[in-house]
């Protein structure tokens, strides 16, 4: 076992600053769907409109990021036999106090259930939010894009919809992150300075 | 000023001193009357102008003397006909034909109405429209604002002095002709206004955007008209050639995707908001959603915030139906309410009056259509008197700002039409001298040689009026959360999603749902790790 850059400068810094644009979005978000009123519905829409472009922005260089560095391939699905190890650890083994099925290293730093986790956050719900959200912006233009069909209603049900599965995940992904390393809080420590035993 | 009152003063001394000192002592610099100054032609030193008048066609057989034309042009107007023909609908409309929830219609009531046309003499049916010294010149370009046409003299200013109301001492004093038309300038406000502000009787009765606090506005009740600010005269906008003013609401543009307009290049028209501002009129910000919104929000609907709010009262309800009432002396009634607005008249019903009034919303394309006189009613429901197109799906709708009259009026009970309503007048018929709403009715409807079965009932109607009038700054144009929110001022508008006011139910609740589950699943297995933790320590110390 040896201490490692587990994350890098890059890493925590896109890691970061997306949960702090993912907060921001969902509470204005909801602040525009109505749920509550924090935000007069101008500023929420200023807001929202802003931290959506600086998402863009940065999503540009962290896809840039993974695919220069190979990091991609962390996203790779293991196979069928260690995603069941995994899942019979959270079900079962987690509980009884047995091992964890999965060597976290600097290569292979997401399990075998966090691979199919963040595959399906990057290639389903954030694709859904990114175009759905842009066709919400753009609804003025739709007859110049040639989808005059679209309903603003439905457009604005899927980014709704979307935005619930990212609050899910969040809490599943909070959960995980925060209480199941070996020393507390290690994981939280590891996204700040970078260092985790490999 | 010193220059202009030296130099003027000596020539029409009366009228220039009044004027600049109107212009002083109300602090603005009043630049129609520089204006009118300013003109190539001094109208005072005009021989054939320098002589006393005995009546208003007079005055206009001298205009005509130089101004050949003017009656020809004006013969072709709304303003001269009171009728149009929409080209949309193909509908006869206009003062002449349409009915309304004020007084109703002209016929029979030639006398009283016509004081507000631009002619002399249109007492009855017979009026001959192609008579040229019948056009009255001095009501839209009189500068001294003492030309006043008298309320019941058929478009004639009274030229006696008299009182009214009869027998009141209310004198009206007969306008001294020869100086007004020596001093005639361009239209400002206060001509446009003496109709246009007054209309249905009374100070901002009608419109409820358009009343007397529009003739010398500030600019936070009407940004462009306002003297502290843009100082714009009605005929800024309201442009005309050869004396035919633009800009009329019997088919009002609802959306002029035509653009600014240019001189020399484009329609002449600058009555609507995109003449000038264009349909992008807002800074380009990263967030250009005000911008996007002028594809389906009139540019009134955010700028007027509220209408009626320059002090003057506009008529919301008018009811027929309780007119007539007299008390135990056999006298007519008046009531007022604590603002002294008049709540009832016996020769006229049950009034409500509102101030600084939230509009009403609806989606407006155009095809804007007058309920005719032998056009079939729903007894048994709210009787729209003007409709018109639109919805969220027409293209070329727009939401729009609206006053609605709403009142009570008679109508044809056995033929379930609207009728008229003979008012005003000497003869017996006229409901004003017996109150008798039978004859009153057939009196009108003979005139107007339309068919009345006998019985009459009173029947709800609304009146859309749409506003465009009373344009606020910018800083008390509506915030988004007017209407983007629950019960926000397009609630009544549901034909579409409207983001912070609509959701789907069932979407909210299986999202939250998820989330509880979510939320609920990750405590779950957080307890039982936190419990089975506990028991292999306790299993580990037992151990030891």
């Amino acid at each position: 076992m040896s201490r490692v850059i587990m994350y890098n400068g890059f890493e925590r810094f896109w890691h970061w600053s997306l949960s702090v644009l993912i907060l921001i979005l969902l509470v204005t978000g909801f602040n525009i769907h109505g749920t509550y009123q924090i935000f007069t519905f101008e500023q929420a829409v200023d807001i929202h409109i802003i931290c959506s472009w600086l998402l863009m922005g940065l999503l540009v260089f962290v896809i840039f990021w993974h695919m220069t560095t190979g990091e991609w391939k962390q996203y790779i699905p293991s196979s069928t036999n260690k995603l069941i190890a995994m899942m019979k650890y959270y079900a079962i083994d987690i509980f009884m106090g047995g091992g964890h099925p999965h060597h976290k290293t600097r290569q292979s730093k997401l399990n075998p259930m966090q691979r199919l986790a963040y595959l399906f956050l990057h290639v389903a719900i954030t694709p859904v939010v990114w175009i759905s959200g842009l066709l919400y912006l753009y609804y003025p233009y739709w007859d110049s894009f040639g989808l005059a069909g679209l309903s603003l209603g439905t457009i604005a049900m899927i980014h709704t919809a979307a935005a619930f599965a990212v609050i899910a995940f969040l809490i599943v992904h909070l959960y995980l992150a925060l209480t199941t390393s070996k020393e507390p809080l290690g994981y939280l420590k590891a996204m700040i300075h970078g260092y985790e035993n490999e | 000023m010193f220059f202009y009152q030296s130099k003027n003063s000596a020539r029409v001394p009366g009228i220039l001193c009044t004027l600049l000192f109107a212009a002083c002592s109300n602090g603005y610099a009043n630049v129609e009357e520089i204006a009118a100054i300013s003109s190539t032609a001094d109208h005072s030193k005009f021989e054939i102008l320098q002589k006393q008048f005995a009546t208003g066609p007079d005055v206009t057989k001298a205009c005509l003397s130089c101004h050949t034309e003017a009656s020809t042009q004006l013969h072709k107007t709304k303003h001269w006909n009171w009728t149009f023909t929409n080209p949309d609908t193909g509908q006869e409309v206009g003062k002449k034909s349409i009915i309304n929830n004020y007084c109703l219609a002209i016929n029979k009531n030639y006398a009283r109405c016509t004081s507000c046309h631009i002619g002399y003499g249109w007492k009855d049916k017979n009026f001959n429209f192609t008579s040229q010294e019948n056009v009255d010149c001095l009501v839209c370009h009189d500068s001294t604002d003492t030309y006043k046409k008298f309320p019941t003299a058929a478009g004639h200013p009274n030229y006696k002095d008299k009182a009214f109301p009869k027998g009141s001492k209310k004198i009206w004093k007969a306008p001294d002709l020869s100086l007004i038309a020596q001093s005639v300038g361009k239209s400002r406000r206060e001509n446009c206004g003496a109709c246009h502000f007054y209309g249905g009787g009374g100070d901002g009765v009608k419109h409820g955007d358009l009343d007397s606090s529009m003739t010398n506005p500030d600019k936070q009740l009407d940004v462009h008209m306002g003297v502290d600010g843009l100082n714009f005269t009605c005929s800024e906008c309201h442009t005309s050639d050869g004396h035919d003013v633009k800009g009329s609401r019997y088919n009002i543009t609802a959306k002029d995707t035509h653009g600014i307009d240019i001189p020399g290049r484009d329609d002449n028209s600058r009555a609507s908001c995109e003449s000038c501002h264009g349909m992008t009129p807002h800074p380009e910000t990263i967030n250009n959603k005000i911008n996007d919104h002028t594809d389906k929000v009139a540019c009134v609907t955010c700028h007027i915030p509220t209408y009626a709010r320059g002090g003057v009262a506009t008529k919301m309800w008018w009811d027929w139906s309780t007119a007539g009432k007299k008390d135990s002396d056999g006298k007519l009634i008046k009531k007022k309410n604590k603002n002294g607005q008049l709540t009832y008249h016996t020769k006229k019903g049950s009034f409500e009056w509102g101030e600084n009034l939230l509009p009403e919303y609806d989606w407006l394309s155009g095809n804007i259509r007058y309920k005719q006189l032998n056009e079939k009613i729903d007894p048994n429901r709210v009787v729209a008197l003007n409709t018109f197109s639109g919805s969220y799906d027409d293209p070329d709708a727009r939401i729009w700002p609206f006053k609605i009259m709403r009142g009570k009026q008679p109508y044809d009970k056995g033929n379930n039409t609207l009728t008229l309503l003979h008012l005003f007048g000497k003869e017996k018929t006229a409901y004003w001298k017996s109150y008798n709403w039978n004859n009153a009715i057939k009196a009108a409807m003979d005139e107007a040689q339309a068919n009345y079965s006998g019985e009459y009932g009173f029947i709800e109607t609304t009146l859309h009026w749409p506003l465009a009038h009373m344009v606020a700054p910018k800083e008390q144009s509506l915030s988004c959360g007017e209407c983007h929110s629950k019960e926000g001022r397009l609630a009544n508008l549901t034909d579409f999603y409207l983001p912070g006011r609509d959701n789907n139910k069932w979407l909210d609740i299986i999202g939250w749902l998820a989330v509880l589950g979510t939320l609920g699943g990750v405590s779950l297995h957080g307890v039982i790790r936190f419990f089975f933790s506990r028991k292999k320590i306790a299993k580990k110390r037992s151990n030891q």
